[in-house]
């Protein structure tokens, strides 16, 4: 690898993505987007105590099963991914 | 418009809880977070939870851990917050203040999936701590100690594993081996790339051992085992020599004891029996007990019950696992097990409570075990068990939560000086109606009426060094009344006071002598019951007197002061006189200080609105040292002695400070610092208290001089945690008082008011508001006023719980079946509790056990009318058949023939999961009978969506039914639609009208502003909001501008711009052209946001309201966690610049404790626009001297300056 490789746009963007989960790249279908935000607004929820009340009290749930429910959301926030079109 | 946002009444709920030795020493005490508040409790002597320190983070706090070096007797607070930080926290007892002793930065700021804070574990030696994120991060600090034994930490080492979730973490107490933290995961990499769902059902959670070799420095997965999909919380169990080390996993019906190389030892959690078959059952909360021999669990589920957990273990080997049913309290977000017995309870929802133990659940009760352990074809054996009373606790105490704060509406409808606010708070069977009063709450001891109306009152020790008070002596207008305190009050004759005359003052002189000042003369009551009787000189008479132990002063009609001092012998010598210029309207001398023989200052007010310092001293006597002009005549003079405080328990540090109070004809009390050499007057702030002219008393609250102030109502100075409260208490008008102390009651006041005499305590300082409570049956959803009857409508709804007749006919069941002890495996036990529960008046209440849980689809709901002044229910009508209220309002028709009509939006069988479905939305029209006390139903108008807001426009009702807003005109037998508009993006969940605008807020799109045309029966909208807003709440402020806050805890002002809205209402056709031209779905016109404050906690209610008698309306909010704030706007420029300088000093000098960068906070979701944090600049008076000086330096004040600001700025609120 040369060392300008380091600097040119693609290896950047390989280094966010290795670094954030989340950051997309020209091909992210649209499944694998809404998973990404699901599962980012799962973990808001869970991180924000006010907000975990709020839906404990729509649900009428208490919040520690509240906060299971979420968590356990985020392994298929989205159903199933749909079949791959083989390139 | 530029507002200043104060928090009234701080969060009450908690997030999470820990118990340690903070402070050092034996004591316990609770560390608790309440969001964005980081609160130390301790349960005191009497068993009452008292706070020691309370401080605002700016930031949302997550997780707590406490960890303490080997040897150590500290604890030390680590944080896992929202600010991408994690931060080491000491408590410093001699100041009372947390003190940062690390911060080390690894992430992005904000709750975030990847950055840790949502998980903090501590290795039980205290020698690593690892912090979490609910995904793939996990950091590793090494803590260490340097040579000179302060606290290091290391930089963090990774413990990452992308795509792998992270359920819960915990450290593993393995001795002084190296330590280990476990954690729940569950990788999700393949499930998100297998369309056929196989791998997604295969997904394995796994408990993971994460080693860290202190030698190498190095952080690896040790061990990695597949554990229970259920699995949701670990807990660590005592290892070394305590205990068989590994971890406690429990999960949805389970408790599995797991560890490296060990078989895994399973219990089921019983269940209650009338728990519906597809509900597990979850911990939600739990906690470790253990002392030298013994340890044992205490594990929370989400119904409320409590089982105790222990391990059977020979060495290493757990061979038996135990869960047995404790005791049901409140669903906890976090239980505490305190050395001295006691447990605290953070409740999810409502009060607190802290309990005692009054047993360790030694006794048998239903029980599972590993041992026993029956596995079938369905699954493992259930085992059954029946809640019943509290066995094994007891509950002393309860803390008041708001939790969670559902509507708020600011009223007076008692009708008293100040309004209260009705909240409706709490969830399910522990809902409630809240009366908030601003004012400290009192306990009344005693009312006793006496024979006339008394004038004045006093107490007298006989001997300086006695603790309790010997005498109350009450005057008349023409007698004096003594009564001895002892076993009983009684009146005694043999005192030595005159009795034939009123008294102008009574008190202890010198060490052991009494004295009373009467009109003609003093009486000087000797220890041994020789009279010293000293007379006016010719005709006149005593007209004021100040006094204190050893000097007194007395004016004469006409203004003659003459001043006495106690000798040597006890004697009270005459010792000058003076001739003031006219009548003395009101003395005092100042408390003598300690180790000397008089006080140095006399205040005398006279009628030409002048108060006067005087010297006291022998050299300069009667001097006059300074003058102040005040705007009315003074009424009344208190010299306040405020000690010097280094911090400590009370709070913190300030200098030994000396206030001359004084209340004024016209109501106002005026305070000034007297300079405690030269007796200078600087610094004066005044309060309006009330109509009548406040009468100052000097008491004592906690050990220390707090002042009561009497006017139409009474108040109360103290100083708390270093800052002067003036408050007032929610008594009644009281016309004189005194200090009372005796041995029921150490530090009481006694009183007089009409012909009574009333003694009280003073509860808890430091509150804002004292509530009364009335308790409701379900979630309180919305309340409206009937606004001629002065009645609450509530409206009541809960999901997944019985009707209140199914919930009798179980109850019966459950007793019968309890009876013959039938239930769970049928314990012999079992009976006697049975016998035992039939003797209570409520064997099980709801409050403390919860409804029985129901499917989902089953919904309860009630419309109550509540009189609030008798706090009775006057009519409640059960829902039937699925019904839920969700939305209600008052309407009168404008064929006023049934004058005002009640609205009551409901829906019928709603479930929001797995799809938003429901079976029909109904508006019912209710009338009220029997002068607004009950209802009746006129009729029921069936809608196809979910009446979500409804709202009288124009002598019709409009209703927001989902998207659609509709106007509806009452006929005979149903609603009839009038005109509708179908244009709202998604529902509408708020309508607020004025004249011909109603402005919509839509549930995730903010507002819309809507016009009605009469001549063209059309509702068009011409005018939105750009920003795509979560509605939770709304109000309407004027009439071109709303206030709103969202799901995300941001509150915002949007307002229509003046020419658009002049335009609009110039046009004739009232915009309507423009509207015609709307692009990309939305309105022609935008509004525009002119606020904009992220508050940190979900906002449900917003209101203008103003909590001071003729002061100006602010903006009231109240929250899911509980507290009520305000927000305030400036009146004058002055005013922004002064306090946004302060807020930016304040930003750059005292960065919020929890590493949160207050700026970002505030902006956490939308950039803060024109809000100043009053919160923060309060945060003032905590810096230290030197911080706070440098500050006011570059503002260009005085420290003191600042303070009266600060003070003034709250006053106009509160």
């Amino acid at each position: 690898m040369q060392a300008s490789d380091r600097f040119n746009i693609n290896s950047q963007l390989e280094h966010l993505q290795a670094k954030y989960v989340g950051t997309g790249h020209a091909d992210l279908s649209r499944f694998e987007w809404t998973v990404n935000i699901q599962r980012d607004s799962y973990a808001s929820y869970i991180g924000h105590y006010p907000m975990l009340s709020y839906f404990a009290i729509a649900e009428n749930e208490s919040i520690g099963r509240e906060r299971y429910n979420f968590m356990q959301k985020m392994l298929l926030p989205c159903g199933l991914p749909p079949e791959r079109e083989d390139e | 418009m530029y507002l200043y946002s104060l928090t009234l009444q701080q969060a009450t709920g908690i997030v999470c809880a820990i118990n340690g030795n903070f402070s050092g020493g034996k004591t316990q005490e609770i560390a608790v977070a309440r969001g964005k508040i980081l609160d130390l409790l301790r349960p005191d002597e009497n068993g009452k939870i008292q706070t020691i320190h309370s401080v605002e983070v700016f930031g949302a706090i997550r997780s707590l851990a406490q960890f303490r070096l080997t040897g150590a007797q500290k604890d030390y607070i680590v944080v896992g917050s929202d600010s991408g930080r994690i931060v080491i926290l000491e408590y410093n007892k001699e100041k009372n203040v947390f003190d940062k002793v690390h911060q080390e930065t690894f992430g992005k700021s904000g709750c975030r999936r990847i950055v840790p804070g949502q998980y903090v574990a501590v290795d039980p030696k205290g020698r690593a701590v690892m912090i979490g994120a609910c995904e793939k991060q996990k950091l590793v600090y090494v803590l260490n100690r340097d040579t000179t034994a302060r606290l290091t930490i290391s930089s963090p080492l990774e413990a990452h594993k992308s795509h792998t979730i992270c359920y819960s973490l915990c450290g593993v107490d393995c001795g002084f081996d190296n330590p280990i933290f476990a954690a729940i995961e569950l990788d999700y990499s393949e499930a998100d790339q297998d369309p056929t769902g196989q791998a997604a059902s295969e997904a394995q959670k796994h408990l993971t051992f994460y080693e860290l070799d202190l030698g190498l420095n190095h952080v690896s997965r040790k061990w990695s085992n597949p554990v229970d999909n259920g699995a949701n919380m670990l807990v660590t169990v005592p290892g070394g020599a305590d205990g068989p080390s590994g971890v406690l996993v429990c999960a949805e019906n389970f408790v599995i004891y797991m560890n490296q190389g060990h078989p895994d030892v399973r219990a089921v959690i019983p269940r209650r029996t009338d728990l519906p078959a597809e509900r597990g059952v979850l911990v939600v909360s739990a906690a470790v007990h253990k002392q030298k021999t013994m340890f044992f669990f205490l594990i929370q589920t989400e119904y409320g019950d409590v089982f105790k957990v222990t391990l059977d273990h020979n060495g290493d080997h757990v061979s038996e696992l135990k869960v047995k049913y404790f005791d049901t309290i409140p669903v906890a977000s976090s239980i505490c097990v305190l050395k001295l017995g006691f447990l605290f309870s953070a409740s999810e929802f409502g009060n607190h409570g802290l309990y005692q133990f009054q047993a360790i659940g030694e006794e048998p009760d239903v029980e599972s075990s590993s041992s026993n352990l029956m596995e079938t074809e369905e699954g493992f054996q259930p085992v059954f068990f029946q809640p019943r009373r509290l066995k094994n606790l007891v509950r002393i105490d309860q803390v008041e939560s708001l939790m969670p704060l559902m509507d708020m509406k600011v009223l007076n409808i008692f009708e008293e000086e100040t309004p209260q606010i009705f909240s409706l708070c709490g969830r399910g069977p522990r809902s409630s109606l809240r009366i908030l009063r601003p004012g400290l709450a009192i306990t009344e001891m005693a009312v006793s009426q006496l024979p006339g109306q008394p004038s004045a009152v006093w107490t007298v020790k006989k001997n300086v060094s006695d603790e309790f008070d010997a005498y109350i002596v009450v005057s008349f207008t023409n007698a004096t009344l003594v009564l001895s305190i002892g076993e009983q009050v009684e009146e005694v004759n043999d005192s030595g006071f005159l009795d034939t005359t009123p008294s102008l003052a009574v008190s202890l002189i010198g060490d052991d002598s009494l004295m009373q000042v009467h009109p003609n003369g003093i009486r000087h009551i000797r220890e041994d019951g020789r009279i010293n009787e000293w007379r006016t000189p010719g005709k006149r008479s005593i007209v004021k007197v100040g006094y204190n132990r050893l000097q007194v002063v007395i004016a004469l009609s006409g203004g003659e002061l003459i001043y006495f001092e106690a000798d040597m012998t006890g004697q009270l010598m005459e010792v000058e006189k003076h001739e003031m210029s006219g009548d003395v309207a009101c003395l005092d001398i100042a408390p003598v200080p300690e180790g000397r023989k008089r006080s140095r200052f006399l205040a005398v007010g006279s009628y030409d609105n002048t108060v006067r310092i005087l010297s006291l001293d022998p050299d300069d006597c009667l001097q006059i040292l300074s003058v102040q002009s005040v705007s009315s005549a003074p009424e009344s003079l208190l010299f306040l002695e405020v000690q010097a405080s280094i911090g400590g328990d009370d709070g913190a540090d300030h200098p030994a400070n000396l206030f001359l109070n004084s209340g004024l004809q016209n109501g106002v009390l005026f305070r000034t610092v007297v300079d405690m050499v030269t007796g200078q007057l600087s610094d004066s702030r005044s309060r309006f208290l009330g109509l009548k002219p406040p009468k100052l008393f000097s008491i004592s609250v906690r050990g220390r001089s707090a002042m009561l102030c009497l006017s139409s109502r009474p108040w109360l100075g103290y100083i708390h945690r270093g800052h002067f409260h003036l408050t007032p208490l929610s008594y009644e008008t009281l016309e004189f008082a005194a200090p009372f102390s005796s041995d029921q009651c150490a530090e009481g006041v006694v009183s007089v008011a009409g012909d009574a005499l009333r003694i009280f305590m003073i509860d808890r300082l430091g509150e804002t508001f004292n509530e009364t409570v009335v308790p409701l049956r379900y979630t309180p959803r919305k309340f409206v006023l009937h606004p001629k009857r002065k009645l609450l409508v509530i409206i009541e709804s809960d999901q997944g719980a019985f009707t209140a007749e199914e919930r009798e006919a179980a109850r019966k069941e459950c007793f019968e079946a309890g009876g013959v002890g039938e239930n769970g495996n049928g314990n012999a036990d079992q009976m006697e509790n049975g016998a035992d529960d039939e003797d209570k008046e409520d064997p099980l209440s709801d409050e403390q056990y919860g409804y029985p849980k129901a499917e989902s689809e089953k919904w309860v709901s009630c419309i109550r009318v509540l009189d609030p002044k008798t706090a009775t229910t006057t009519c409640l009508l059960e829902l039937q058949d699925n019904e839920a209220a969700y939305s209600v309002c008052t309407v009168n028709f404008h064929d006023k023939e049934y004058g005002t009509l009640l609205a009551v939006g409901t829906v019928k069988g709603m479930q929001f999961w797995p799809k938003k479905n429901l079976v029909a939305g109904f508006i019912h029209i209710y009338r009220f009978v029997e002068d607004g006390k009950s209802l009746e139903l006129l009729h029921k108008t069936q809608v196809e969506g979910v009446p979500l807001a409804l709202c009288q426009f124009q002598g019709r009702l409009l209703a927001g039914i989902g998207p659609v807003l509709r106007l509806y005109d009452l006929g005979k037998k149903r609603l009839l639609r009038k005109c509708e508009n179908k244009l709202f993006p998604n529902t509408i969940i708020s309508i607020q009208t004025y004249r011909d605008r109603i402005y919509v807020g839509d549930i995730q799109e903010s507002f819309h502003y809507c016009k009605y045309r009469r001549d063209e029966n059309q509702l068009y909208i011409f005018a939105d909001d750009c920003v795509p807003r979560w509605l939770t709440a709304s109000h309407h402020v004027d009439f071109d501008t709303m206030a709103g806050a969202d799901k995300f805890g941001n509150v915002y002002f949007v307002r229509l711009p003046q020419d658009l809205s002049e335009e609009i209402e110039e046009d004739p056709t009232g915009g309507k052209i423009k509207w015609e031209q709307g692009k990309l779905n939305g309105a022609p016109n935008k509004v525009d946001e002119i606020v904009q404050f992220h508050v940190g906690d979900v906002v449900t209610c917003l209101q203008k309201a103003s909590m001071i008698p003729g002061g100006s309306e602010s903006i009231m909010y109240g929250t899911v966690m509980g507290s009520i704030g305000a927000l305030h706007a400036f009146t004058s420029r002055d005013d922004v610049d002064f306090f946004s300088h302060l807020e930016m000093h304040m930003r750059q000098e005292y960065p919020p404790l929890c590493g949160r960068d207050h700026m970002a906070y505030r902006s956490a979701y939308f950039p803060v626009k024109d809000v100043i944090d009053g919160d923060l600049c309060e945060q003032f008076p905590t810096l230290p001297m030197d911080l706070q000086r440098k500050i006011a330096d570059e503002l260009d004040r005085t420290p003191a300056e600042i303070l009266k600001k600060l003070e003034d700025a709250r006053n106009k609120i509160i």
